[in-house]
């Protein structure tokens, strides 16, 4: 993109991650048009907008699935080109999916060490692992009665806080967390979200959240970044906004567009 | 701190009734007796020793146990391959050609190249590898599902085997004759004892090394596994490899044992299908994910023991193919009902 359509927000002192001008086109299809976006460090920034506003696409620029056709991308100040989601995850950045990518079969610690096993000589050390697995758990809030339990036998939202462990014990540094909340109940939301808030307190990860409930994300983000047709058009600390202004927001777009489509019907 | 986030034990464990200790001690160990998937099967098997054995007494002699071992040994060999492979979610129906060829390598390379015996041995091993690596890049990378493209090539295995062999039994190599011969196949427990070493170390790849976890990861969740960073491909083109290699070995070793070198015998899909069998009859899975080796080596022996138990009862061998049916199927709604049980951790 050589001509802006916003200026890009002015750096700040202690920026973790920082995307200018970023745009992403899949044949026709323009996913993301004009993506400036700016995250502190120990910050959660929630990201939200409508089903095809974008959000998916960025998280995957973001995390070196997919490259950008123009933009920067700065990762602690210095400016990178994420080649591969290997190498987005060698620079601290790290992406819980959707589908958390646990393995049903194996247990609640060989899934924590997944593809990092810990061995001696050319067999696994499960003692250790299974040690080590139970501390961080224990250390993240997460009580497990037993990590030898297969992942298959747990609910929805132990799952998740077990892909989400898996990623701070990993390093991660900047946490990407795609719809964390997607499907789950009331009591397991607020098990994930208090998850979330703790690793807040502790300041060592930033976090962006893709999310669909806003009252939910009011309550564990710092600040809140709308995404609307391909470009951030909204960005408040949490403190300045409330569910319906959010609401608010979406349903104005949604009414815009349903207008313009029966203009264009007519 | 969110403390409330807990994993249940299973149900099953603590009993709220609290029996005394013994019988907790023995309902514990019948529990994690029973949540091993080889469980089922080796109660089969020791029901079949016992009913046998009642019913004529020669089934427990000697010559008979020989008997069984060399029915039960070179299928289990492959076996332990098609167990690795299903649980990478994969299948290779071409494996029983790849074993009968594999022995005309070897006297192709001795007979005709004058290669020396324990090279050309080698040799037809690596060549099989070789097989085992084209049905994996077939599969994986020109996307051809594993069933149809070892479908294809066990057509075209037969056809270099009956081509070049011109459907004509050989004798056994003379430089393999002796000690070599002995060791692999024709010393009465020789390939036992192959099958249980291979069994053995077969057994701990699958559930102790990165590469068993990985197989499981790939077979269980695709997407997830490759999420994490695993490379699916290679893991699954060299389980592949593995079943090929294991399937010219089990070949190798049934052609010293006959004494022959013989296209129509030995191979083909006779030992294909009871590998699969054996392997589903003892608890592995074909969508993947989970299985078990030890389970593979007592599918097969239960096997084994119909066959020559039916012989020595004196019935003909041809219900023989309904009971292995029925086992098949048994076998297989059982283990739904099992993993049905497990999941809920009642078992």
């Amino acid at each position: 993109m050589t001509d802006p359509i916003s200026p890009a927000p002015p750096a700040t002192g202690d920026e973790v991650l920082r995307v200018e001008h970023v745009a992403k086109r899949f044949g026709a299809l323009t996913a993301l048009r004009d993506v400036n976006l700016n995250l502190q460090r120990g910050e959660v920034l929630g990201l939200i907008g409508d089903n095809g506003a974008g959000k998916s696409t960025l998280i995957k620029v973001i995390c070196g699935f997919h490259q950008p056709d123009a933009g920067r991308i700065f990762v602690n100040g210095d400016e990178v080109t994420l080649r591969s989601v290997d190498h987005a995850r060698s620079l601290g950045i790290d992406t819980v999916y959707q589908d958390l990518a646990l393995v049903n079969e194996l247990s609640v610690y060989h899934n924590m060490f997944l593809n990092r096993e810990r061995r001696i000589g050319p067999l696994l050390n499960n003692r250790l692992m299974r040690r080590l697995a139970r501390e961080h758990l224990t250390d993240m809030g997460v009580t497990i009665a037993d990590v030898n339990a297969e992942v298959a036998k747990l609910s929805g939202g132990q799952r998740q806080a077990i892909a989400v462990a898996r990623s701070v014990y990993s390093d991660a540094r900047i946490l990407l967390l795609d719809e964390p909340l997607a499907a789950m109940g009331a009591k397991e939301g607020a098990l994930i979200l208090d998850l979330i808030a703790d690793l807040k307190a502790r300041g060592q990860v930033s976090i962006i959240i893709i999310a669909h409930n806003y009252a939910q994300v009011l309550q564990v983000c710092d600040r809140i970044n709308v995404l609307q047709h391909g470009a951030i058009t909204f960005d408040k600390p949490t403190s300045e906004t409330s569910v319906a202004e959010l609401t608010d927001l979406v349903v104005a777009e949604y009414r815009a567009s349903r207008s313009a489509r029966i203009a264009g019907q007519r | 701190m969110s403390d409330t986030l807990t994993v249940t034990e299973p149900a099953g464990r603590s009993d709220p009734d609290g029996p005394a200790p013994v019988r907790r001690l023995l309902r514990t160990a019948a529990d994690a007796f029973l949540r091993r998937r080889e469980a089922s099967v080796l109660v089969v098997a020791i029901g079949l020793v016992i009913y046998f054995q009642a019913s004529t007494p020669i089934f427990l002699t000697s010559d008979n146990l020989r008997n069984i071992a060399q029915a039960t040994a070179p299928t289990a060999i492959v076996a332990v391959g098609i167990v690795l492979l299903l649980v990478s979610g994969e299948i290779d129906v071409s494996v029983g050609m790849v074993a009968a060829l594999a022995p005309f390598l070897m006297h192709y390379a001795i007979d005709f190249y004058s290669v020396p015996a324990l090279p050309a041995i080698v040799l037809s091993l690596l060549i099989a590898a070789g097989i085992g690596f084209v049905n994996g890049f077939i599969t994986l990378k020109l996307k051809v599902p594993s069933f149809v493209t070892t479908l294809g090539t066990f057509y075209l295995l037969y056809g270099v085997l009956l081509t070049t062999s011109h459907a004509y039994p050989v004798a056994i190599p003379e430089p393999t004759k002796g000690t070599i011969q002995t060791w692999l196949g024709a010393g009465d427990w020789a390939s036992l004892y192959w099958c249980l070493v291979i069994v053995a170390i077969f057994h701990i790849v699958l559930t102790r090394t990165r590469w068993g976890l990985h197989t499981i990861s790939v077979g269980g969740n695709l997407l997830g596994a490759t999420e994490a960073g695993i490379r699916a491909t290679r893991v699954k083109i060299g389980n592949f490899m593995l079943v090929s290699v294991l399937g010219a070995f089990a070949g190798i070793l049934e052609a010293f044992r006959i004494n022959s070198i013989d296209p129509n015998i030995g191979g083909g899909t006779r030992i294909t299908f009871t590998a699969i069998a054996a392997a589903v009859i003892g608890g592995t899975a074909l969508a993947g994910g989970s299985g078990t080796v030890i389970g593979a080596l007592i599918g097969m022996l239960v096997l084994a023991e119909l066959q020559n138990g039916f012989n020595l009862i004196g019935i003909s061998a041809n219900p023989f193919f309904l009971i292995q049916g029925a086992a098949i199927l048994i076998s297989m709604i059982a283990n739904q009902y099992l993993s049905g049980l497990r999941r809920q951790g009642r078992t």
